[in-house]
């Protein structure tokens, strides 16, 4: 059948593009992921891109995983596929699992000709059509000119030296965001039409595609201004010769829908008719935005009655007239309290609908609660001193909050509980390193409401069910909420729930954490809600236990022979710098605030989007560009007063890969004196030859080769002093530079182990002495060599921690300290082993089978059960069962 | 003799003036011979450890004499092209038989013995060359199929194992003097994609090309192939190695088979091939479609301009084929057909966008 002019690419099924898949692909729920493009497909799809550039994946895996399953479902393949990747290897990997004939998105002439020619030719060979990026030696192309120029190129040498038929060449020329506020992006959209008119007319057969959600980029959050400008550009567009596009069809207006004004303003702007078109079209979107917060820059707000002032103050987060204004209200009302019933509580409830309605964002929240603690400090002095007979908390409830036992992060636990705050909960937090013991004794103590656990690494999980087994032995019947980065709703409904037999509910993130801590309280919902609750978590058990049992896995023996494949004939190892330890007592933090990775810090704060993007972004860019700026303040404080001190210890040592998985540390160069061993785990999933079962081990020469060969280990912290820092915020009530000091010492430390990564490969490794990346570049780990962690999918076992720190005589030499889950302390502290081997990379051992953890067990002289305990999350059996099976 | 490129010179030539007419099956004609054990392992094998009987491949060392006689008496019948008995001369097929060591000379020997023949009956009526077919069967392993019901995302071999395994027979085929790369019985795309890989790379090596004749085989009623593709998809997934010829054969007999011939003649701007069975199969698994009955089909085709080439797979003898041969005589090739630029594409089914 023929198709219509212009083909919608079904965008769904990509992890750059869209957060829910990206989401399922990491958990590996591939079953979901396929509903995914399964709809993409019902929905009228007519091809579908895939992608799964993720740093956190190995996306070849990922993408030959998906595409073969896709293979097998008639209702998703029956239409051609577009494999989309930035890495050749990916595509390659992707183009030998498809019988149809699908499209490569994208190849460029960026790398030159040479490598443009190479790719070319094997796409032709695979059968594929391919789309080519408008991106050349210099750069990728702005100009309608430079867009044309560099497609002619390509399509010269893919039609003469290639023989690639022109029919199946397929230009991206490149859409860019305008209405940027830059006046050279004015012109973007316009280039693009521009240059598709002249590629269609000049280049015969070929075609024009692009990613059309780009262009509308600055006016993210504004769906109405957006749909308009899709539809406006995909007009002018697609009259020029566009005939493909990834659009998301549910983000397009109907051309002539749009209100005449609104499609005038959009199209000055996406053709740059006028000068002042953005300024136009901003001036106007807000009305088609609904009802958008306006921002006061005066202080008109100041000549308002005192309590719109104070729910001002708690709206924008400004506490510096907060206590003259509690005070005038204090004189006005007839007790203190009804201050806080009052004004108060109604401008934190303006804050709650707002924040409830996605109005406002974490970091406005937590900065709005610093306004309302303020004023309830200086309130309770008064409050004290009438206090009468019979006076009741009238708080919404009480919560206990704690991380568990071993766990040291609390950044996140300490921003659900000033949301919940904000609602006017009661929270007595607990810090980290809780007992189970002091966390019941206190909620028993307290009179609690609920207790809240929170675990950011894997042993913490184990210990949360043990609270529960706790709660039920001391007959507790309070609700048990659980959160962070560890935990999921699946392991919470099969491995804690069932401990207790009051209320467990797993809560996503903080701004969920209200709504949950309300039902739970309120007498009319509870009933309903925990019900609901346990029937969820009940068919969660089910599914899990009705499941097809887990893929099997390869014995550990046939995964060892597939182990990677690396050539150590004729391979020198390079050798370090020096051999042993070198500490660094107090590193220089200015070297380090350039190299901070910003996008984990906005999403500790649940703001999501690419830096710098995101502080432009129209929804939450001016929550972003305030946290921002509070946290570039801070920093220079930071580096200035030299508030934290950031300590290092780097060390390398002689080593050799022993019985396949193991390494082996020496004392020296002899190589006859074992220093330690250090036990790596195998991935056991099935492969082919084309890819191997890997250990880190494998990247270690092994000793029968008789190559000296070498590792290295490194702590890095930049934790002293933040908890003092946060302290003093906190002694002033103020949790949102207590949490902020937090975050940036996590930052710095993760700064601080790229700094030192890269200065091991230049100077104490010396093995890419020329290397020359920017810092882009280095969060994309784009060099040889790896620093994987224990704890982290290359190594996922904990424990390994403990010989890598008596290595590098880490408490020593850093005062990083490990907690019985083998969690630093302090918590901004990043350490891991150096691989310096070319082939050396980043994967995930993933689910691994019982005779592996019975081998592994014996090098690490544990039980079984120790084993199971400490690698529970990658056992692709349920010992549990396997116990009851074996007792049966 | 006159050397490879001057014969498919005339190749070209030829099938530009009359159908051209391919054998018959193989693996009937084996069966007349009655070969118990000591037949398929001769002298040369008589001390194999391992039981042989049915690697009709491996009679291409162990009975070559056997094997000369049937492609002797295909070219006597009429056939214009032979094709090589080596359709499982490849290392996943060879493998069953722990005999994967021989797949280099299976597949040297079988194109040997078929130039010899072909060469022979050419001698006779130069005015009538004869050209040799170099057969790459399917394998016993599927690229986009898993084995396992439980578990569809599983593979027992990949792209680049079956790549491996073909440009190996494929080498020995070239080195034994074959004409034409036969590609055939294809029921997964992608199997055949790696197969076509590696002869084109093969091709790279030796600066030369073969032509190349694809042919796909439709395993249900429905018009797919066993991994779902339907004519029009499997055309747009293999056009870019620009075949000698497209086509279908085996699995149906020629009354079954017509519809999805005449797709791919619609839409496939190069020649078309088809060699079906004799008959669907009875219910002792015998085929029994007389002489007569297939090539009265196959002159239906011929008149209504759906092929190039025809010939028959399974269940076919050298009377069939000598009864399509009368058949076609005389009738003029169908047309290639100039089809506008278009890109084209597909997944299980094409796609095709205009311009």
């Amino acid at each position: 059948m023929t198709k219509g002019i212009f083909i919608n690419i079904g965008e769904r099924t990509n992890v750059t593009g869209s957060a829910k898949f990206k989401k399922l692909i990491l958990e590996g729920d591939y079953e979901t992921a396929l509903d995914v493009a399964r709809q993409q497909v019902e929905n009228g799809a007519q091809i579908i891109d895939v992608n799964m550039d993720e740093g956190m994946l190995d996306s070849e895996e990922a993408m030959v995983t998906f595409l073969n399953l896709i293979a097998a479902e008639p209702d998703i393949s029956r239409v051609p596929i577009m494999i989309d990747s930035s890495k050749w290897s990916v595509i390659e990997a992707g183009l030998r699992c498809i019988q149809g004939k699908g499209i490569v998105n994208s190849i460029s002439l960026k790398e030159g000709e040479e490598k443009f020619v190479e790719q070319a030719k094997r796409v032709f060979r695979y059968g594929a059509a391919v789309v080519v990026m408008a991106f050349d030696e210099k750069g990728q192309a702005d100009t309608a000119d430079r867009k044309v120029e560099i497609c002619e190129r390509s399509y010269k040498i893919l039609t003469e030296k290639v023989g690639f038929p022109p029919e199946d060449i397929i230009f991206d020329p490149n859409i860019f965001a305008v209405a940027t506020g830059i006046e050279e992006h004015n012109n973007y959209a316009n280039d693009f039409i521009e240059a598709t008119r002249r590629i269609r007319e000049n280049l015969p057969h070929c075609h024009v595609s692009g990613g059309v959600s780009n262009v509308s980029f600055s006016f993210r959050g504004n769906n109405a201004v957006r749909e308009a400008m899709h539809s406006a550009f995909l007009y002018h567009a697609i009259q020029a010769g566009m005939d493909m596009g990834i659009v998301n069809a549910g983000q397009l207006a109907i051309y002539e829908d749009i209100p005449e004004e609104l499609r005038d303003a959009v199209e000055d702007v996406i053709l740059n008719r006028r000068d002042d078109a953005t300024e136009r079209l901003l001036d106007i979107a807000q009305k088609y935005h609904g009802d958008g917060i306006q921002q006061e820059v005066d202080l008109s707000w100041r000549e308002a009655p005192v309590n719109k002032r104070l729910e001002h103050a708690l709206v924008n987060g400004i506490a510096d007239f907060v206590e003259e204004d509690t005070e005038e209200a204090r004189q006005q009302a007839e007790r203190p309290l009804h201050v806080i019933e009052g004004p108060l509580m109604d401008g934190m409830n303006v804050v709650g609908d707002l924040f409830g309605s996605g109005k406002m964002f974490l970091p406005q929240v937590v900065k709005s609660a610093r306004v309302m603690k303020k004023a309830v400090a200086y309130l309770l002095p008064y409050i004290e001193a009438e206090k009468q007979e019979g006076d009741k908390n009238d708080k919404a409830g009480k919560v206990v909050m704690a991380a568990v036992k071993g766990d040291v992060h609390d950044i996140g636990k300490n921003i659900v509980g000033v949301v919940l705050q904000c609602n006017n909960y009661e929270v007595i937090d607990l810090g980290v390193m809780v007992p189970t013991a002091k966390i019941l004794e206190v909620a028993k103590a307290e009179k609690a409401d609920m207790i809240g656990l929170s675990g950011l690494i894997t042993p913490s999980l184990d210990e949360m069910c043990y609270v529960a087994k706790e709660m039920e032995r001391q007959g507790f019947e309070l609700p048990l909420l659980i959160g962070g980065a560890t935990t999921s709703r699946v392991h919470t409904a099969v491995k804690i729930e069932p401990n207790y037999h009051g209320p467990v509910v797993y809560v996503t993130d903080a701004s969920r954490a209200v709504g949950v801590a309300g039902s739970l309280l309120s007498p009319a919902q509870r009933t309903n809600y925990v019900a609901n609750i346990r029937d969820e978590y009940e068919k969660l058990r089910k599914d899990r236990m009705g499941q097809k049992p887990a893929t099997p896995r390869n014995p550990i023996d046939t995964a060892r022979a597939n182990k990677s494949v690396i050539e150590w004939t004729g391979y020198q190892p390079p050798r370090p710098s020096f051999l042993g330890l070198k500490p660094f007592e107090d590193y220089d933090l200015a070297e380090l605030v350039d190299r901070i990775d910003w996008k984990p810090f906005f999403q500790t704060w649940e703001l999501s989007g690419r830096f710098p993007d995101i502080l432009d972004d129209p929804t939450v860019g001016e929550a972003a560009r305030g946290l921002y700026d509070d946290a570039r303040a801070m920093l220079k404080r930071i580096v200035d007063e030299k508030l934290f001190r950031a300590r290092a210890v780097v060390g390398f040592w002689p080593a050799n890969q022993v019985g396949d998985d193991d390494i082996e540390i020496y004392a020296d160069d002899d190589r006859s004196e074992v220093l330690t061993t250090l036990h790596t785990l195998r991935q056991q999933m099935g492969r082919d030859k084309s890819r191997a079962n890997r250990a880190l081990a494998d990247f270690i020469a092994p000793r029968e080769t008789g190559i000296a060969d070498y590792i290295g280990g490194f702590v890095v912290t930049a934790g002293e002093g933040v908890d003092e820092l946060a302290k003093s915020y906190d002694r002033q009530n103020d949790d949102y530079n207590s949490i902020l000091a937090k975050a940036l010492g996590d930052r710095l430390a993760e700064a601080f182990a790229e700094r030192m990564h890269e200065r091991v490969r230049k100077e104490f490794w010396g093995y890419a002495a020329d290397e020359d990346l920017d810092n882009e570049a280095l969060i994309a780990e784009k060099y040889q060599g790896i620093r994987p962690a224990p704890g982290y999918p290359a190594c996922p076992d904990h424990t390994e921690k403990r010989t890598l720190f008596d290595l590098l005589q880490a408490e020593a030499n850093t005062g990083v300290e490990l907690t019985e889950s083998f969690a630093m302390w302090p918590a901004a502290a990043v350490s891991g082993l150096y691989f310096s081997h070319p082939e050396s990379r980043y994967f995930g051992v993933g689910k691994i089978e019982r005779d592996q953890v019975e081998d592994y067990a014996a090098r690490k002289g544990w039980s079984i059960e120790e084993c199971e305990r400490w690698l529970a999350p990658n056992l692709n059996y349920n010992p549990d069962q396997l116990g009851q099976d074996r007792a049966a | 003799m006159t050397d490879r490129k001057e014969r498919i010179e005339a190749l070209n030539r030829a099938v530009a003036e009359r159908i051209l007419v391919l054998d018959g099956a193989m693996g009937t004609m084996i069966q007349g011979y009655e070969l118990d054990e000591a037949g398929y392992r001769g002298k040369r094998f008589a001390d194999l450890k391992q039981e042989v009987r049915g690697n009709n491949d491996l009679l291409n060392l162990s009975q070559a004499k056997i094997i000369g006689e049937i492609y002797g008496t295909y070219l006597e019948a009429g056939a214009d092209i032979i094709a090589t008995n080596t359709f499982n001369s490849n290392e996943p097929s060879q493998s069953d038989y722990s005999l994967e060591d021989l797949v280099p000379e299976l597949n040297r020997e079988g194109a040997r013995l078929a130039r010899e023949a072909a060469d022979a009956a050419t001698e006779r009526d130069p005015s009538r060359p004869r050209w040799v077919a170099g057969a790459i069967g399917p394998t016993n392993r599927t690229a986009s199929i898993s084995p396992d019901v439980n578990n569809p995302g599983f593979r027992n071999t990949s792209f680049e194992a079956l790549r491996e395994a073909y440009g190996v027979a494929a080498r020995g085929l070239i080195e034994g003097g074959v004409d034409i790369i036969l590609v055939e019985t294809i029921f997964d795309t992608l199997t055949a994609k790696a197969a076509l890989f590696a002869v084109e790379e093969l091709f790279d090596e030796m600066g030369e090309r073969l032509p190349i004749m694809v042919s796909c085989t439709i395993t249900d009623l429905s018009g797919r192939n066993l991994s779902g593709q339907t004519p029009e998809a499997f055309w747009n997934s293999i056009r870019h190695v620009r075949p000698f010829s497209v086509g279908l054969n085996c699995a149906f007999g020629a009354e079954q088979l017509r519809p999805y011939v005449a797709e791919l003649a619609r839409v496939a701007d190069t020649n078309v091939c088809a060699y079906p069975n004799a008959g669907l199969p009875n219910e002792f698994g015998e085929y029994d479609e007389q002489p007569e009955t297939t090539s009265g089909f196959l002159h239906e085709w011929a008149e209504s301009g759906l092929v190039n080439i025809l010939g028959g797979c399974c269940g076919t003898t050298p009377a069939h084929i000598s009864a399509i041969a009368e058949a076609v005589k005389g009738l003029p090739p169908r047309e290639i057909p100039t089809l506008p630029v278009r890109l084209r594409l597909s997944g299980l089914e094409p796609f095709e966008l205009s311009a």
